[in-house]
């Protein structure tokens, strides 16, 4: 397992005049409401634990007001806690002095925002500079990389310009370069595609993606938006009213909902698009590994199957249907298997999406195999396990195939 | 004995006013060649301008000024308005008084931004500053100059320091409170974007909040000319040669004609310095306008 970057321990964080008095409250078990009903402070975060991997993009989900943007503020304390320990890489942030704390944000963690929050009276390459010139780097190298990062981010050419000359998205690109430039190892992203339209946002997250493959840096993603969150996670954290209720893997947050509150907001995702084969497939029921069709019948018949999937040392071959094997074995039974006995499936690959082989387990009789890239044979996906996990879908969204 | 509001006895308060106004007078006696020395920098400076805009021929100080609205507002129409209005200014036999007026207001207002911006950004950075502040600014803004002429005269004597002075304490607030305001209202996210790459707090002031609140700072440089402008009457009562002089002489002695073109240089004035420094503001935020996003 990787290494953990950033460690964090009974996070507690309280708007209002004297947040350190309400600590005993919240301890004793008083709700939110409550709270701010009767001293007029808001619990934003409550009894936060984390753990986040170094390399991973950590999705921190929840409704507008759940305190995701408070939570990603304490990662490089532009808010500081009420009560809790932040570590990053060992180091707990909260007892650097104010120098110290400077070069940490200069140099371990970048940040891009919402509404992008880039200087308006600065062309784009200041912008992306920004960072740099901060730490006191010569002008002339610090535009020269930033240069290179607009370029990176599709904007050669652009380096001029002032904010208020570009779309949205395009804004956002600039954020993300000025978030690249510096180097930094950590990447925050406070609902960084949210302000975008539809179309530009998925862009976004394709490219962000591109680049993660590439750059592997630590990105923590803020969304209020599930199929976002599914998207770019490798794990999902999610947040209601402050307090953590879900931390896991895409596929733990869709198929095992801690509670009523989870399932109910996974409920509408597209399923088919969100799931890869891998995650709902089964093991094959049965394979033939043998060499003649006498053979080939004994281990089938133990099965209850009237087809199984034919293994050789060479990976995955084809189907055999009972059906072809027993006329086979009524001439020559020790005939030895060949390829006129063996039908030709397509085999679908562990890492589609379910919506891209929705079609083929359709149109096809038997469970498709599964096969890796290396042409093993590692599982089967039935119409009946594809029904099982798309069960709960909602009609209308099971009925938008690929366009 | 409802009858009459009770007040306090006579000897009581004439005992006040006398151990104040003695105190004061005490005191000005006592360190009024120091402070007065304190002010000789700007004394020098005064005169040295002053002499500057009266004893360079004409028609280069037309040239500059005009050189300067060019400069300000790169509009071809503002700078020939501006030039033709002098030219009748010192047709009208205006010219001196004009240039003395146009170097006392330069002075106090540069005064005015030098102390006043300081004192801005001091108040937009602590509430506890703000509230200190307020109430004074209120008070100067407030106070009918002549009252706290009285002071500054028994001080300093008649002449330009006193006056630039008085000009000063009139005029300042508005650089002030418009500093402060348009600090506090840098858009949150921006700072935190500074904050976040690790700027310091000079950083953050001069590269973000003051050019970002510059429009509204410059507003309030705005308004501080026009209220400096607004005092050279008063201001000439405490000696300051200028346009305000003729402008008393002929409220005296009901020269309406005399009043009327001094008064429309005061305008011309007005208008020059509004001009300009709004045609400047408006170029240096150039790229809020063009396409808007927000
Ligand atoms: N500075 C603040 N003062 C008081 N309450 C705040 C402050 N910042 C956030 N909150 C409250 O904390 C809660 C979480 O806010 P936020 O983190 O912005 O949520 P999200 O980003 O998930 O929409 C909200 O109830 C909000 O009103
Ligand atoms: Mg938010």
């Amino acid at each position: 397992m990787p290494e953990t970057i950033i460690e964090i321990e009974g996070l507690y964080k309280v708007f209002g005049k004297k947040p350190k008095s309400i600590m005993p409250l919240i301890k004793e078990g008083q709700g939110k409401q409550q709270i701010l009903e009767e001293t007029g402070h808001t619990v934003g975060l409550k009894d936060i634990n984390l753990n986040i991997r170094r390399g991973e993009t950590f999705v921190i989900m929840g409704l507008s007001g759940s305190g995701k943007s408070t939570l990603i503020r304490h990662f490089n304390r532009l808010i500081d806690p009420t009560a809790g320990k932040i570590k990053v890489e060992g180091v707990d942030i909260m007892k650097l002095s104010p120098k110290k704390l400077q070069e940490f944000r200069r140099h371990k963690m970048s940040m891009v925002f919402q509404r992008f929050a880039l200087m308006p009276h600065w062309t784009l390459i200041k912008n992306v500079a920004y960072g740099l010139t901060v730490q006191g780097i010569p002008q002339k190298q610090c535009l020269e990389k930033a240069k290179a990062w607009l370029k990176t981010v599709g904007l050669a050419g652009y380096e001029e310009q002032f904010p208020s000359q570009l779309s949205g998205g395009q804004q956002q690109r600039v954020g993300l370069a000025r978030a690249l430039c510096t180097d930094a190892e950590i990447l925050l992203m406070d609902e960084a595609f949210s302000a975008l339209d539809p179309l530009i946002r998925s862009e976004m997250q394709d490219q962000l993606i591109g680049l993660q493959a590439k750059l592997q840096k630590t990105i923590i993603f803020i969304t209020h938006d599930l199929d976002e969150a599914l998207r770019l996670g490798d794990r999902i954290a999610i947040l209601k009213d402050g307090e953590l209720v879900q931390v896991g893997e895409p596929v733990d947050i869709l198929l095992k909902p801690a509670n009523a509150y989870v399932r109910a907001f996974v409920k509408d995702v597209n399923r088919a698009r969100a799931l890869t084969v891998e995650t709902v497939m089964k093991p094959p029921a049965c394979r033939i590994t043998a060499e003649t069709i006498g053979e080939a019948l004994e281990q089938m018949k133990k099965h209850s199957d009237n087809y199984a999937y034919y293994v050789t040392d060479e990976g995955y071959q084809g189907v055999v249907l009972q059906e072809t094997l027993e006329k086979a074995a009524a001439t020559d039974k020790d005939h030895k298997l060949a390829s006129k006995h063996i039908e030709d499936i397509p085999a679908i690959s562990p890492g589609s999406i379910l919506e891209a082989v929705i079609p083929e387990t359709l149109y096809t009789d038997y469970a498709l195999p599964v096969v890796d890239d290396k042409g093993d044979l590692c599982g089967e996906l039935s119409r009946i396990s594809l029904a099982e996990v798309l069960g709960e879908m909602n009609v209308d969204q099971s009925a938008s195939l690929p366009s | 004995m409802f009858d009459k509001f009770p007040t306090m006895a006579r000897a009581d308060l004439l005992h006040i006013r006398k151990t104040l106004d003695l105190g004061f007078r005490d005191f000005s006696r006592a360190y009024g060649d120091i402070i007065e020395s304190l002010f000789d920098p700007l004394l020098a400076f005064l005169i040295w301008f002053e002499r500057l805009l009266l004893h360079s021929p004409w028609w280069l100080v037309l040239m500059v000024l005009t050189g300067l609205v060019y400069w300000g507002s790169r509009s071809w129409k503002l700078s020939l308005g501006v030039l033709i209005c002098f030219l009748a200014i010192g047709y009208f036999g205006m010219w001196d008084n004009t240039m003395r007026t146009l170097s006392i207001i330069t002075v106090s207002t540069m005064v005015s931004i030098v102390i006043g911006i300081p004192i801005g950004i001091v108040m937009a950075r602590s509430d506890h500053a703000r509230s200190l502040i307020t109430p004074l600014l209120d008070i100067m803004q407030t106070m009918p100059a002549f009252v706290y002429l009285i002071p500054v005269v028994m001080l300093l004597g008649i002449g330009k320091v006193p006056g630039v002075i008085a000009v000063v304490v009139y005029a300042i607030p508005p650089v002030i409170r418009l500093t402060n305001l348009g600090i506090r209202l840098v858009d949150r996210e921006i700072l935190e974007a500074a904050d976040a790459y690790g700027a310091n707090s000079w950083q953050r002031l001069s590269g973000v909040q003051l050019p970002l609140a510059l429009p509204t700072i410059m507003a309030g440089v705005n308004q501080t000319i026009m209220m400096a402008l607004s005092m050279v009457v008063i201001a000439s009562m405490i000696g300051v040669k200028g346009l305000g002089q003729p402008v008393l002489k002929s409220i005296t002695n009901q020269y309406f004609t005399l009043g009327l073109f001094n008064g429309l240089a005061i305008v011309v004035l007005a208008i020059l310095f509004d001009r300009v420094s709004q045609a400047y503001a408006k170029r240096t935020q150039k790229y809020m306008g063009e396409v808007s996003n927000a």
